[in-house]
This record gives structure tokens, C-alpha cells and sequence, in this order.
């Protein structure tokens, strides 16, 4: 499925972030960084309509408060930080995800049998992008996508995001610490600045 | 055969047991004879009080007073199911779900049961219907306070998978599914482990109460079976509401979860 839709935030107020006005485009991916309690994580809850906030978001020409809580969510997906599995089995928690994607991350088809337990973080992490994916969202929120991943990892897996983000036409907005990661990924970056978010050029 | 009346220092024998019990747990330090001496206290005062009130209410008999006993006994319920609750949905919710619960499961089956089923003359009768109506709130609201207890304390520890299987794109009903059914089944195990082991394991209070009282055994067999039944379909229709009304409160119209909703921990 691809999509022509852009994200646009219209002076959003979560928290101690103030009238966040930022659009991004099908396919391009903004970088999110600043210091830790900044109200990154806040900012991408309230962009998934997980928390209650102040201002308009829109996918194209849909509102986030015309469409139902669920419906949004599933257009605009957050993947947190930390994933949460309550499954057995790691394939019961997403749709049918390709051979290929599975294996740019480094898993294969037995990936899906797995028992969720047995999950190292970094697993988790990289399964979490494609259970995400899974659902076809018109969207994608990633906080911290690759923490707990090493250097091999990390590379693998921005690349597969650029890429399916691309072909996907998919408006990414990207939470990283990492200068390198975000001189690689980002169209453009962001950093916020007490209660605003200032261009980096 | 006639009932044998207990005179006042019979019982006076029964508590110089739990006294004694209450001794000997004071003198190996095991610190429950404080607590174990007020409910004793609380037990022989409230069930004198209310001896009086039934006395009362037999006497006259007239469908407004047992109306206004039925409220009573409902409100006190409520509040106790409130206060069964470690973290409870403010602003009133915690009350007014579990009374709303109870007074629709509680109330219905007791008129349908004196109604339908028993059918004394006139169907409002307070020997038949307070003490029915005692037992069905009794149960239904320990089915209430459990499964509500349950469910916004595993809603509680459980906040970031009921979060991310809304990032998912679930609906509410389906994010807290799980919880939903965990709450609807420790409220009511209880009540299904009773009727497993009735007869069996244990005679059932309210029967051996009426066979002590000199009622033929199968008479108090078949009223223990009615009541069981009427129990379980309280107990089970109360909690159900319960669960369905605290779930939906614990998310808001954009169903995101609202865990600001709920109390601190109350131990």
C-alpha cells in the first residue's frame, strides 16, 4: 500500500512543548533529538493520540479527531521504545510479514514460532519495526528505534527503514541521540529547545 | 420439632473461646488478636442491631420499609465494594459502578426469584425477601469488589502492553481483552468453586443453618439449590456489568488509556 498523505502537526501543546507546527513529507524522514525529559517520547504519544493534547494533526486531508481513536492508531504508528509482547508466540502479535523483510533484519521464517520469552532487547527492537510495518500504516513514529542494537544492527536496520520508508512513500518522524544516525537517515533534524523545536541545519 | 433458643450466656460460652484464641495468639506474637477481637465485637453488635430491625420489619410487614432496608443494605454494600479496592476510578465511579452493578444483578433476581419462583403472599414478604436479598448482595458483592479490584490493578501493572497494542491499532475492547477476562473470572470462581464442592466438601451455611432451625432436609436442599442459582446468576450478571462499565471508564472517548482515572494504591 502506498500513500501520497502528509503528516502535519498545527501548533500542537503537549507538556512543556508549545505550538509545535511541523509537517513531513510522503518519504522523508525528520530527526527528533534533544536531552533526555525533553518531551520527546510526549510529542510522538500525542502525534498517536495516546494522550490528551492541545492542537490539530492531520494525515492529508484527514483530521486525527475525525477518525476514531483505533483508526488513527493504525495510520499513524507509534513504536515505542520499548515494545511489549503478550502472546505466546512472536507471529500471533503482527500480520503476515514477508521473507524478505525478515530477512533484512536478519530473521527468517522460524523467527515467527519464536516464543516471545525467549526474546533478547535487540530482538525485540527489531521485531517491533516489522510488527509495525505488518499493519500497513500511512505513517510511522519510531522513539529510539535502534538503542539497544550494536553497530551491524543499527546499519541494517536504518537502511531497511530508509528503504521501505522510500518505497513506501511513508512520512517518518524519528527520535535519535546518535549525530551519526541522524547525518544518515534525516532529511531534516530537529532539536528541541526548552519549550520549542528548532531546525538544525 | 422446636427450635432450641439460645439463652445469652450460651453464646457468652462461644466467645470466651474466640477470647481464648485470642490469647494464645497474643502470647506467641502473632499479632491477629486485636483485629480478631474487633470483628468478634463488630459481629455480635451488628447482628444484634439488625436482629432488632428484622424483628421490626416482621412485625410490620409494609413494602416501604423493606424497600428502604433493600436500599440501605445496597448502599453499604457499595461503599464496602469501594473500599475493597486497592486503586479505585475517582470522582465517584468506584461507587457508582459497583452499586450500579449490584442493584441491577442483586435486585432483579430477587424479584424475579420472590416473584416467579417462591411466590409468598405478598411477594414482598421480609422473611423471604430480606434474607435473599441479604445473601445475593453479599455475593454479588464479592464477585464486584474482586473483579474490579482485579481489573484496574492489572490494568495498572500492565499499562505498556494495554498502550502498545493500542499503537497497534486495537481497539479498546480488544487492548484490554485479556484483563477483561482475568477480572470476569477471579470475580467469579468463587461463586463457580461453590456449587463444585456443595454437599461434598462443605454444607452450605444457609442449609445447615435451616436444618439446625428443624426444616426437613430435602426441603433445605432444594432452597439451597435455588439460592445457589440465584447467587451465581447475581453474582455473575453484577460482575459482568461491573467489568464492562469499569473498562470502558478506564479509557476515554479517544480510547486511549486514562490510568489518571485511578487512585493511588489504598492498602
Amino acid at each position: 500500500m502506498t500513500t501520497t498523505d502528509a503528516l502535519r502537526l498545527d501548533k500542537v501543546s503537549i507538556g512543556h512543548l508549545e505550538d509545535v507546527t511541523l509537517a513531513v513529507a510522503p518519504g522523508e524522514i525528520v530527526c527528533l533529538s534533544g536531552p533526555s525529559g525533553s518531551g520527546k517520547s510526549r510529542l510522538l504519544r500525542a502525534i498517536a493520540d495516546l494522550e490528551p493534547h492541545d492542537g490539530d494533526i492531520w494525515l492529508g486531508d484527514r483530521a486525527q479527531s475525525q477518525l476514531p481513536g483505533h483508526e488513527w492508531r493504525g495510520l499513524v504508528m507509534l513504536v515505542p521504545a520499548e515494545s511489549q509482547w503478550w502472546a505466546p508466540s512472536v507471529g500471533e502479535h503482527a500480520r503476515p510479514i514477508s521473507q524478505e523483510d525478515l530477512a533484512a533484519l536478519g530473521f527468517d521464517r522460524e523467527t515467527l514460532d519464536w516464543q516471545v520469552g525467549r526474546l533478547s532487547s535487540g530482538e525485540k527492537q527489531r521485531l517491533a519495526l516489522l510488527r509495525a510495518l505488518s499493519f500497513s500504516p500511512c505513517a510511522l513514529l519510531l522513539d529510539e528505534p535502534t538503542a539497544n542494537l550494536d553497530d551491524t544492527a543499527t546499519q541494517r536496520c536504518e537502511s531497511w527503514l530508509l528503504e521501505r520508508a522510500r518505497q513506501l512513500s511513508l512520512p517518518v518522524l524519528w527520535v535519535a541521540h546518535d549525530s551519526r544516525q541522524i547525518e544518515h537517515v534525516a532529511n531534516r533534524h530537529y532539536r528541541i529547545e526548552g519549550s520549542r523545536l528548532k531546525e538544525v541545519r | 420439632m422446636n427450635v432450641i433458643d439460645l439463652a445469652w450466656w450460651q453464646l457468652g460460652l462461644a466467645a470466651l473461646m474466640v477470647v481464648a484464641l485470642a490469647a494464645c495468639t497474643y502470647l506467641t506474637h502473632l499479632e491477629v488478636g486485636k483485629s480478631l477481637l474487633i470483628a468478634a465485637t463488630r459481629t455480635v453488635l451488628q447482628l444484634a442491631l439488625i436482629g432488632f430491625i428484622l424483628e421490626a420489619l416482621f412485625a410490620a410487614s409494609r413494602l416501604h420499609w423493606v424497600a428502604l432496608m433493600a436500599i440501605a443494605m445496597l448502599l453499604i454494600a457499595g461503599r464496602e465494594v469501594m473500599a475493597r479496592q486497592k486503586r479505585r476510578l475517582l470522582g465517584g465511579w468506584a461507587f457508582g459502578i459497583g452499586t450500579l452493578s449490584m442493584f441491577l444483578s442483586s435486585f432483579t433476581v430477587t424479584v424475579l426469584t420472590l416473584t416467579v419462583i417462591i411466590g409468598p403472599e405478598p411477594w414482598y414478604t421480609p422473611q423471604y425477601a430480606i434474607p435473599l436479598l441479604g445473601m445475593m448482595l453479599g455475593n454479588t458483592m464479592n464477585g464486584v469488589s474482586l473483579s474490579l479490584d482485579r481489573l484496574t490493578d492489572t490494568a495498572w501493572r500492565q499499562r505498556a502492553v494495554i498502550e502498545n497494542r493500542l499503537m497497534l491499532g486495537q481497539r479498546w475492547q480488544e487492548a484490554i481483552g485479556d484483563i477483561r477476562r482475568e477480572a470476569m473470572r477471579s470475580g467469579m470462581i468463587p461463586t463457580i468453586n461453590a456449587m463444585a464442592a456443595a454437599g461434598v466438601v462443605s454444607l452450605p451455611g444457609m442449609m445447615t443453618g435451616q436444618i439446625l432451625a428443624g426444616s426437613p432436609p430435602a426441603v433445605a436442599v432444594k432452597y439451597q439449590i435455588l439460592v445457589m442459582f440465584t447467587i451465581t446468576v447475581g453474582t455473575g450478571f453484577g460482575t459482568l456489568a461491573a467489568v464492562t462499565a469499569g473498562s470502558r471508564r478506564l479509557f476515554d472517548e479517544r480510547e486511549r488509556l486514562r490510568l489518571d482515572r485511578l487512585s493511588g494504591p489504598v492498602s
